[in-house]
C-alpha cells in the first residue's frame, strides 16, 4: 500500500473518480496544466485532457455557478475553490441554487457536485487565507458538509462525495495537506459520508473534532493518558447531515465532553454538538461540555498560533471536564 | 458586431418586405395562440389573485412576443433557463396551462410540490424549462454550465437563457457572460428589456447604451431587437441559436419591449410609470401587431379575435378549477427532496411532526400576504 501525504491522497481520489468516470470534470483557478496552488490537481490536464481538467476565469460565483448547470446537465463536476476564505462570491450559488434546486424542482433537477477548497490556519495566511467558515454551509439544508483528517479518509471521503447524488463542500484541512503521511488504500474504495470515525478510544471523557483539530487532540490525548485520564477521540467527518445517534453514544459513553474547532465558538459547530447533547443525553452528562474552538475575532497572521486551538487549550478542557 | 439600432420585421401595417418566417401558417397561428394563452393566463390569474384564490402572479402583458418568438427559434431537445416572466416559451413549446396551474396553487400535482410561490415553474417535458429562483441573475451560469456539458458531448443543442434589465446588474450576469465568452458554449442571452426592474426605470441599471453593447466586453456578438415585433425576435434568435450549433459560441440579444402590467399582483405600477408613456406602448401591443400580420397574409379577420381569445379562456379557466380540486401536497413533502435520501434528523423532524398533528391537530395556515 502506497503512503501519500493528505494531499497527494486528494490527489489520488481525482484521478481514480475520473478514470471511473467519464462525466468527472475537474476545474477552477490554476487548477489546470499548473495543477491547483497546493498541488491537489497536478497531473489530471495532462492525463484527462483540457476539457476534463481546466482553468477558470477568477470568479468563484461562475465556477460554482455552471458547476450547477454542469450537474444538472449529465456532468459530475468538482470545482476547486482555492482558499475557503474566497468561496463567498459563491455562496449564493451554493445556498440559493445548488442546495436548493432537488427540493424546489421536486426532484426534477439536481445537482450532483462537490466543491472542494482548502480550509483553516496555519500556514502564516493572515485574514484572508485561513477561515474556517463550515458553520456558515452547515446552516443549508440541502448540501452535505465534509472534512477529511487523514490521507485514507480524504480519498474514500472524497470517491464518496463524488459519486453522492447531492451537492458535497468538501473542506480540505490545508494545514495537514503534508503534515502527515500514512498508508492510502490504491484504487476505488469509498469511505461512507455521515459516518464517525473512532480515532481513539477511552472510557474518561470524550473529545469530538475534525480536520485539522485531530492532531492536535491526539496530542493532547496522550498527554492526559500520560496523567491517567483516557480520552476517546471521535473524527466527525461528515458534519452535514451529522451522525446524531454516533455524537449521542460517544458522548454517553463517558459522560464527559469535550469539543474542539478552529472556527469561532459563537454559533459555531461545536453549538450544535452542545446542543444535541444537552437535549438527548443530558442526564448522562457528569460535567458541563467544553468547547474550545477559535476565538470570536477574525483570523490574525503573526499570532495565529494563539488563536488556533493547540494541545494545550484542548489538555486544559479534558482536565477541567475530567475533575469536575 | 454590436448593432443598438433594434431589428424589426413587421411593419405598422402588419406588412414586411418579403419576410420568410420558417413558420407554416398552422405555425404562425401556434404562435398566435400562445400569445392569447399567455394573455388569458394573465387574466384569470389577476382574478383568481384578486379573489384569494391564488396568492401572487406575474404578469406577462407586453412581452408576449418576445416570449413566443424566441421560444419559436428553439428545438424541444434544446434547453430553457426563463425568467419568472417567461412562461409563454413553455406553452409554445406544449406544456399544458393546467400544469402551470397545479403550481399556481402549490398543489399535490405541481411539479415543485407546492414548495415555490406561484410562476416558480419547473419542467423536464415537452422541453426542458428549467426550475425557476427568485433571486436575480442566478441561473445564468446555469446555463452555460450546462451548454459546457452539450458541447463535450457534441451534442447539437443550445441554451437559451432568459433574463431581464434589472437581471444584467447581476453578478450571474457577468460570471456568465464571461465563462460563455472564454469557453464558446452553445448559449442564446436573451435580456428582455422590458423598462423595469419592478419599480425602477432601466436607466436606474445601466449608463450603456442599451443592453446589447454590453456583448462587446465578453467577445460575444450583440443584438438588438423590438422585442414586440415577433418575427424580428425569431429571426435574431434563430441567427444566434444557428451560430450556437455551429460552434462558434454564445450571442447577447436585448429585446426591447414594455411591461404593460406590474410587476406582479402585487404592485401598483401607476404609482411610478408615466401614463402617457404606457399608453405610446400599448400603441404597439405585441399581439395587435402580430394580427395586423396575420391579416395581411389573410389567416386572421377582426372577429377572430374574440372567438381564440375566449378559447384559449375556456381552457385556462378549466385548468384553474381542475388544479382547485387538487388537493395540497402531503406533509410528508416537506421532509423529502431535501437529499435524495432523507437522512436520520429528517426522518426524527418528519415523525415529530406527524406526531404533533395527531395529538394537537394541524397547523393552521396564516393570512400573511405576500408584499412584492
Amino acid at each position: 500500500m502506497p503512503t501519500l501525504t493528505l494531499v497527494q491522497a486528494v490527489n489520488d481520489a481525482l484521478k481514480t473518480a475520473m478514470r471511473n468516470d467519464d462525466s468527472v470534470v475537474v476545474f477552477g483557478e490554476d487548477v489546470g496544466p499548473k495543477g491547483g496552488v497546493f498541488l491537489a490537481t497536478e497531473g489530471l490536464t495532462s492525463e484527462f485532457g483540457e476539457q476534463r481538467c481546466f482553468d477558470t476565469p477568477l470568479s468563484e460565483d461562475g465556477i460554482v455557478g455552471t458547476a450547477v448547470g454542469m450537474a444538472m446537465n449529465g456532468l459530475r463536476p468538482v470545482a476547486e475553490i482555492q482558499f475557503q476564505d474566497f468561496i463567498f462570491p459563491a455562496f449564493d450559488q451554493i445556498v440559493s441554487e445548488a442546495a436548493k434546486l432537488r427540493y424546489r424542482s421536486g426532484g426534477q433537477y439536481t445537482a450532483p457536485m462537490v466543491v472542494r477548497t482548502p480550509y483553516g490556519g496555519g500556514i502564516r495566511g493572515g485574514l484572508y487565507h485561513s477561515q474556517s467558515g463550515e458553520a456558515y454551509f452547515c446552516h443549508t439544508p440541502g448540501l452535505k458538509v465534509v472534512i477529511p483528517s487523514t490521507p485514507a479518509d480524504a480519498k474514500g471521503l472524497l470517491i464518496a462525495s463524488i459519486e453522492d447524488p447531492d451537492p458535497v463542500l468538501f473542506l480540505e484541512p490545508k494545514a495537514l495537506y503534508r503534515a502527515v503521511k500514512a498508508e492510502v488504500p490504491e484504487g476505488h474504495y469509498t469511505t461512507p459520508l455521515s459516518t464517525l470515525r473512532t480515532v481513539r478510544k477511552g472510557t474518561d471523557v470524550t473529545v469530538f473534532c475534525y480536520g485539522a483539530m485531530v492532531p492536535v487532540c491526539e496530542k493532547a490525548a496522550e498527554q492526559a493518558a500520560a496523567s491517567g485520564t483516557e480520552c476517546a477521540i471521535v473524527d466527525l467527518r461528515t458534519l452535514l447531515p451529522l451522525d446524531e445517534e454516533g455524537v449521542l453514544e460517544a458522548a454517553k459513553q463517558t459522560g464527559r465532553v469535550v469539543v474542539v474547532h478552529e472556527a469561532p465558538r459563537f454559533c459555531g459547530f461545536g453549538a450544535e454538538i452542545s446542543a444535541l447533547i444537552a437535549e438527548n443525553a443530558i442526564e448522562y452528562m457528569e460535567a458541563p461540555i467544553a468547547r474550545v474552538t477559535g476565538f470570536d475575532t477574525p483570523f490574525p497572521n503573526t499570532l495565529e498560533h494563539h488563536y488556533m486551538p493547540d494541545h494545550r487549550r484542548v489538555l486544559d478542557a479534558i482536565e477541567h471536564v475530567a475533575a469536575y | 458586431m454590436t448593432a443598438t439600432q433594434p431589428v424589426s420585421v413587421i411593419e405598422p401595417d402588419g406588412t414586411t418586405q418579403g419576410h420568410d418566417p420558417g413558420l407554416s401558417d398552422e405555425g404562425l397561428l401556434h404562435a398566435y395562440r400562445t400569445m392569447l394563452t399567455v394573455r388569458a393566463f394573465d387574466d384569470t390569474c389577476m382574478k383568481l389573485q384578486r379573489a384569494g384564490r391564488i396568492g401572487f402572479s406575474i404578469p406577462n402583458k407586453g412581452i408576449e412576443a418576445t416570449q413566443v418568438g424566441a421560444a419559436s427559434a428553439l428545438r424541444r431537445t434544446d434547453w430553457l433557463f426563463p425568467s419568472y416572466r417567461d412562461f409563454g416559451m413553455a406553452l409554445y413549446h406544449g406544456v399544458e396551462p393546467v400544469e402551470m396551474m397545479h403550481n399556481m396553487y402549490g398543489n399535490a400535482r405541481d411539479t415543485s410540490k407546492g414548495r415555490q410561490m406561484p410562476v416558480h415553474f419547473s419542467f423536464l417535458d415537452p422541453i426542458h424549462f428549467y426550475s425557476i429562483s427568485s433571486p436575480i441573475g442566478t441561473h445564468l451560469p446555469h446555463a452555460v454550465g450546462a451548454a459546457y456539458a452539450m458541447k463535450v458531448r457534441g451534442e447539437d443543442k443550445v441554451a437559451l437563457v432568459s433574463f431581464g434589465d434589472g437581471g444584467t446588474s447581476s453578478l450571474g450576469f457577468h460570471s456568465g457572460m464571461n465563462f460563455a465568452g472564454v469557453w464558446k458554449v452553445p448559449v442564446v442571452f436573451l435580456c428582455q428589456n422590458n423598462g423595469w426592474a419592478i419599480s425602477c426605470p432601466s436607466e436606474a441599471q445601466t449608463a450603456s447604451d442599451g443592453y446589447a453593447v454590453k456583448a462587446m466586453a465578453y467577445g460575444m456578438p450583440g443584438v438588438t431587437v423590438d422585442g414586440n415585433d415577433l418575427l424580428a425576435v425569431r429571426q435574431v434568435v434563430s441567427e444566434a441559436v444557428e451560430r450556437a450549433r455551429a460552434g462558434e459560441g454564445p450571442t447577447l440579444i436585448e429585446a426591447r419591449t414594455f411591461r404593460m402590467g406590474g410587476h406582479s399582483t402585487s404592485d401598483d405600477p401607476t404609482r411610478y410609470v408615466p401614463a402617457e408613456l404606457l399608453a405610446e406602448w400599448e400603441e404597439r401591443d405585441p399581439v395587435a401587431r402580430f394580427e395586423r400580420y396575420l391579416e395581411a397574409r389573410g389567416l386572421w379577420k377582426p372577429e377572430d379575435r374574440d372567438r381564440l381569445y375566449a378559447e384559449a379562456a375556456a381552457k385556462v379557466n378549466a385548468a384553474a378549477k381542475e388544479a382547485e380540486g387538487v388537493g395540497p401536497p402531503a406533509l410528508e413533502s416537506i421532509f423529502t427532496d431535501v437529499y435524495a435520501d432523507v437522512p436520520a434528523h429528517l426522518r426524527r423532524q418528519g415523525q415529530a411532526t406527524f406526531d404533533l398533528a395527531r395529538r394537537k391537530g394541524d397547523a393552521a395556515a396564516g393570512d400573511g400576504e405576500f408584499p412584492l
